[in-house]
C-alpha cells in the first residue's frame, strides 16, 4: 500500500496522459490557473439570482462518495489505493453492455433509481463471453472494486448512466488500455469512478476475473496478486482531484469557481 | 468480438513531423496521388511540441487553424488556440431529451438550488424522442418532468406530447431530436450546439461544432451556459469523385469507420470535404457527421455552402457566420477517398468498424429490415428506400419496419411524390412492397428501449437496419445481429430476404 499521500497538484502528466486528462493544461499547472478571471463563476453568479453560498450540506448526495469528512485537504491514501478481486473485460466494451438502453428510464440523480442501475451494471454483456456476472444473481452490488479491461473502453453512446452504474454498484476503479471520450468525460465529472489508464496493451489478457488486484493511485502502479505481476499506470493527473472532490461541481465549489446551492 | 484498435497516436505533443497517409485495405482509399490542382495546401502535420512549464499562446506566433479550432477559439473569446488545449466555451444551444433530460434537471436543481433558473430559457432545446409511444410508466414520467420543468423555466422550445396514442394529435411533437434540431431551424454554422446524446455530432453537417455530453455536464450547462471542452486536432477526410447512383452517405461513412476503427478519430474532429461532399444534399451529409462518433470521434464537420444556406433559409432567421479551415491549417492525419471505388458497404455484427462488402454477404439469411433513426430515417433515407422498391416492383421478403425520425418525415413519406413513380408516394410504395405501415416517428428501436417499443428485437434475430451502431444487445435481444447499411441496401436485403447489394436492383 502507498504511504506517500496523492497531492493533487504534484502530478505531472506525460504527453499521453495530458492527451486524456480532462482538466489538464499545457503547462501542467492545476487547470484554474490558467483560467482568466472572468470565468470565474464565483463572481458571476453573485451577480444573478442564484445566492451567495449555503453552509448546510445537500440533504442526499449519492454521487459525493467520495467526500470523506477529512479536516486535511490532502487526499486520504486510503481513498487513492483499491484492493479487491477484478473483473477482466476485452476491448471496445460499449456502453450499451455496460448498461442496456432499457434500464435508462431510472433517472441516477434519484436516490432509489440511483442504486436501481447500479443493480443493472453490465447486465448487457454476452453471456458466453463472460460467464461470471458482474453482480451475482440476488444481489444489487458488486464483489470487483476493479475493473480491468482492453481498448477503447465506454464506446458507444453519451449516456452518464453508464459510469453511474459502475460506481454505483460498488466499483471504485477502471483500469483500461484507452477510453472513449465521452465515457472518460463523464467518468470524472460525476467523480463515479476513476478512469486510470495502463501502459501495457494486452494486460487484459494477463489477468481473469476473481484475480486479486491493489491498485496504488499514487504510485501510479497496479499488482495482481494472484499472478504476482506488477503494472504500471498512466498517472489519474488533474482528473484525480476532481473525481476526489465528487465530480465537476463539487470540485468547482471547493475551488471558488461557483456557489453552493441556493437552498 | 474484438475489432483491432489503431494505436493511438500520442505524437500530437512530440516532434513536428510528416505523417504518411495512414496504411489502407481498400483500394478506394488514397492510392491515387494527389491531383495536380490540389484542392488545398493542407499539409498533414502533427501539431509542434509545446514544452511544458511554456506560457500558453504568447500571441505573438499565430498560425491556421482548422474549422474546428476557429469555431472553439470564437467562443472562447480567443484569437487563436491549438489542439490539446482546455477552453472555456460560451455554448449556444444546449438540446437534451427525455432519456438525458431528467437527469440533467435533478443535477441542475441540486447544484444550483431549487429555484434556480436556466441561463438562458432561448437557447435550451428539449426534445422527448427516446421513449416515447410505451406504456413504460417511468418513461412516461420522464416526459412529465421535462415537461413540469420547461413550464418552470419558460423554456421556449419543448417538442411536448401529450397524447401517445395519436403522435398528429400533438402538434409541437417533434421526434427524433437531431432531425428535429436541423428541421427547427437550431443548427447553424460557426456555433456550438452540446446535447446529452451521442449522435448530437449530427449537427457538425452545419458547419457548427457539436458533440455530445453527458448529464452532469449538461447541468453544468444549465447553470452557467458554459463547458470546459479540450480542442480536438483534426482528421480531414477528402471525398472525391461522382456519387454512382448505388451508394449513400451511409456507405461512405462505413467505408471510413472501416477503415479507421471505432478508436480511430477518438478525441479528434473529424472533418468532410471534397467534391463528393458539395454534392450531398444536407440530410445525406447528416447522415456522414451523425456516425463520426462511431469513429470514436469528438465531433463531425462540414463546410456551410449554398446546400447549407438554402436548406436553412426557410428555417432560421437568426444570424449566423460560417467558418472555414485555412489554407494552410495543420490536419493530425489526411485521408483521401476515391467514392467511385466505394461498393455498398454494411458493418457486420457487432461494431460498426466490422466493414464487409454487401455483395460478399449475400448468403446470409435475415429475419427482418429497419428503416428509421436520426441515421437512416429522414426524408432522403425514405425516397432512397422507395427508389429500390420502385425499382424491384416485388415485395419484401421478411418484415420491413418503417420509423419515420420526426413528423415532418412521417407526412413527407405521406405526401411527397417520389421520382419516376408517376406521381406515387413514398407511402404508396412501401404498402405495395408489403412494408409494415410507417409508425409513429421516434428513436424507436434503433436502441431497443423498453420491452414494448414497435420493432423492438425481442428474439435473436437477424437484422439489416439503417441506424449507427450494432453492439451485441443494441436493439433489445443480446444475441440479436445488426447488420448496419444504408437504405438502399436495407430495402434491396427486405426484397431478397438475404443481405443484398442495391446494384441487383439500381443497375
Amino acid at each position: 500500500m502507498a504511504t506517500t499521500a496523492m497531492a493533487a497538484a504534484a502530478i505531472s502528466a506525460t504527453p499521453s496522459t495530458v492527451k486524456n486528462s480532462f482538466y489538464a493544461c499545457n503547462n501542467h499547472a492545476p487547470f484554474l490557473s490558467s483560467c482568466r478571471p472572468r470565468l470565474s463563476f464565483h463572481h458571476r453568479l453573485s451577480s444573478s439570482p442564484l445566492t451567495l453560498p449555503s453552509l448546510s450540506a445537500p440533504k442526499y448526495s449519492p454521487i459525493h462518495r467520495h467526500c470523506a469528512a477529512s479536516a486535511s485537504s490532502k487526499v486520504d491514501a486510503s481513498i487513492a489505493n483499491f484492493h479487491g478481486p477484478c473483473y477482466v473485460l476485452g476491448d471496445n466494451i460499449d456502453t450499451d453492455q455496460i448498461i442496456p438502453a432499457e434500464y435508462l428510464t431510472l433517472v441516477p440523480s434519484k436516490p432509489d433509481e440511483y442504486e436501481k442501475l447500479g443493480s443493472y451494471a453490465f447486465i448487457g454483456l454476452p453471456s458466453a463471453a463472460y460467464s461470471t456476472p458482474f453482480i451475482a444473481s440476488g444481489a444489487t452490488k458488486t464483489g470487483f472494486p476493479i475493473i480491468i479491461a482492453g481498448a477503447n473502453f465506454g464506446c458507444g453512446s453519451s449516456r452518464e448512466h453508464a459510469p453511474v452504474a459502475l460506481g454505483a454498484a460498488g466499483s471504485r476503479a477502471v483500469i483500461a488500455e484507452s477510453y472513449a471520450r465521452i465515457f472518460f468525460r463523464n467518468s470524472v465529472a460525476t467523480g463515479e469512478i476513476y478512469p486510470v489508464e495502463c501502459e501495457r496493451v494486452g494486460l487484459w489478457k494477463e489477468c481473469t476475473t476473481g484475480d486479486i488486484v491493489t491498485v496504488e493511485l499514487g504510485e501510479n502502479r497496479l499488482i495482481n496478486h494472484t499472478t504476482g505481476k506488477e503494472y504500471k499506470l498512466k498517472p489519474i493527473g488533474d482528473a484525480g482531484p476532481v473525481i476526489e472532490a465528487g465530480g465537476i461541481f463539487a470540485y468547482a465549489r471547493k475551488t471558488g469557481m461557483i456557489a453552493a446551492p441556493s437552498n | 468480438m474484438a475489432s483491432p484498435v489503431m494505436a493511438s497516436n500520442p505524437a500530437i505533443f512530440g516532434a513536428k513531423k510528416e505523417f504518411g497517409f495512414a496504411p489502407c485495405s481498400s483500394p478506394s482509399i488514397m492510392r491515387h496521388r494527389l491531383p495536380r490542382r490540389a484542392l488545398n495546401k493542407v499539409l498533414a502535420v502533427v501539431a509542434p511540441a509545446r514544452s511544458p512549464g511554456a506560457p500558453s499562446a504568447s500571441g505573438s506566433v499565430k498560425h491556421a487553424m482548422t474549422m474546428t479550432e476557429k469555431i472553439l477559439a470564437r467562443v472562447s473569446e480567443k484569437s487563436h488556440l491549438e489542439p490539446g488545449e482546455n477552453v472555456w466555451v460560451n455554448v449556444d444551444v444546449l438540446m437534451t431529451h427525455d432519456v438525458g433530460g431528467p437527469g440533467t434537471i435533478g443535477i441542475f436543481k441540486k447544484e444550483f438550488g431549487q429555484n434556480a433558473r436556466v441561463w438562458d430559457h432561448e437557447k435550451i432545446v428539449i426534445i422527448p424522442d427516446h421513449y416515447i409511444f410505451t406504456s413504460d410508466e417511468r418513461a412516461n414520467r420522464n416526459v412529465d418532468i421535462l415537461r413540469d420543468f420547461c413550464l418552470e423555466q419558460n423554456i421556449k422550445y419543448f417538442y411536448d406530447i401529450k397524447g401517445l396514442s395519436n403522435f398528429k394529435a400533438n402538434p409541437d411533437y417533434k421526434g427524433v431530436c437531431h432531425i428535429a434540431l436541423a428541421q427547427e431551424g437550431h443548427c447553424r454554422p460557426g456555433e456550438v450546439l452540446l446535447g446529452t446524446d451521442s449522435h448530437t455530432c449530427n449537427a457538425g453537417a452545419f458547419g457548427q461544432f457539436a458533440t455530445g455530453i453527458g448529464n452532469t455536464d449538461a447541468g453544468f450547462v444549465m447553470g452557467t451556459g458554459k463547458l470546459l471542452l479540450k480542442v480536438p486536432p483534426t482528421l480531414r477526410f477528402v471525398l472525391d469523385g461522382e456519387m454512382p447512383n448505388y451508394l449513400l452517405a451511409k456507405d461512405l461513412i462505413l467505408q471510413i469507420i472501416g477503415e479507421i476503427t471505432v478508436a480511430g478519430a477518438t478525441y479528434k474532429s473529424m472533418e468532410f470535404v471534397g467534391s463528393t461532399i458539395q454534392g450531398l444534399n444536407m440530410e445525406e451529409r447528416m447522415t456522414l457527421c451523425n456516425m463520426a462518433v462511431e469513429a470514436g470521434g469528438k465531433n463531425g464537420v462540414v463546410p456551410a455552402d449554398e446546400v447549407t444556406f438554402k436548406y436553412l433559409e426557410d428555417k432560421t432567421s437568426e444570424n449566423y457566420e460560417p467558418v472555414y479551415s485555412d489554407d494552410n491549417a495543420r490536419f493530425i492525419g489526411e485521408y483521401r477517398i476515391d467514392v467511385s471505388k466505394v461498393e455498398p458497404l454494411v458493418a457486420k455484427p457487432h461494431s460498426p468498424d466490422n466493414r464487409a462488402l454487401a455483395r460478399e454477404c449475400k448468403d446470409v439469411k435475415i429475419d427482418r429490415v429497419y428503416i428509421g433513426s436520426c441515421t437512416g430515417g429522414k426524408t432522403e433515407d425514405f425516397l432512397a428506400a422507395a427508389k429500390v422498391f420502385l425499382a424491384s416492383g416485388k415485395k419484401v421478403k421478411v418484415p420491413t419496419f418503417l420509423v419515420p425520425a420526426t413528423q415532418k418525415v412521417w407526412m413527407d413519406i405521406y405526401s411527397l411524390p417520389v421520382p419516376g413513380s408517376g406521381g406515387k408516394t413514398c407511402s404508396q410504395i412501401f404498402e405495395e412492397a408489403g412494408c409494415d405501415t410507417p409508425t409513429s416517428p421516434s428513436c424507436g428501436a434503433c436502441l431497443g428501449g423498453p420491452r414494448d417499443t414497435y420493432a423492438r428485437m425481442n428474439e435473436p434475430q437477424i437484422c439489416v437496419s439503417t441506424t449507427n451502431r450494432n453492439f451485441p444487445g443494441r436493439m433489445g435481444h443480446k444475441e440479436g445481429q445488426i447488420y448496419l447499411a444504408s437504405p438502399y441496401t436495407a430495402a434491396s436485403s427486405a426484397l431478397t430476404g438475404y443481405v443484398a447489394d442495391p446494384r441487383d436492383f439500381l443497375m
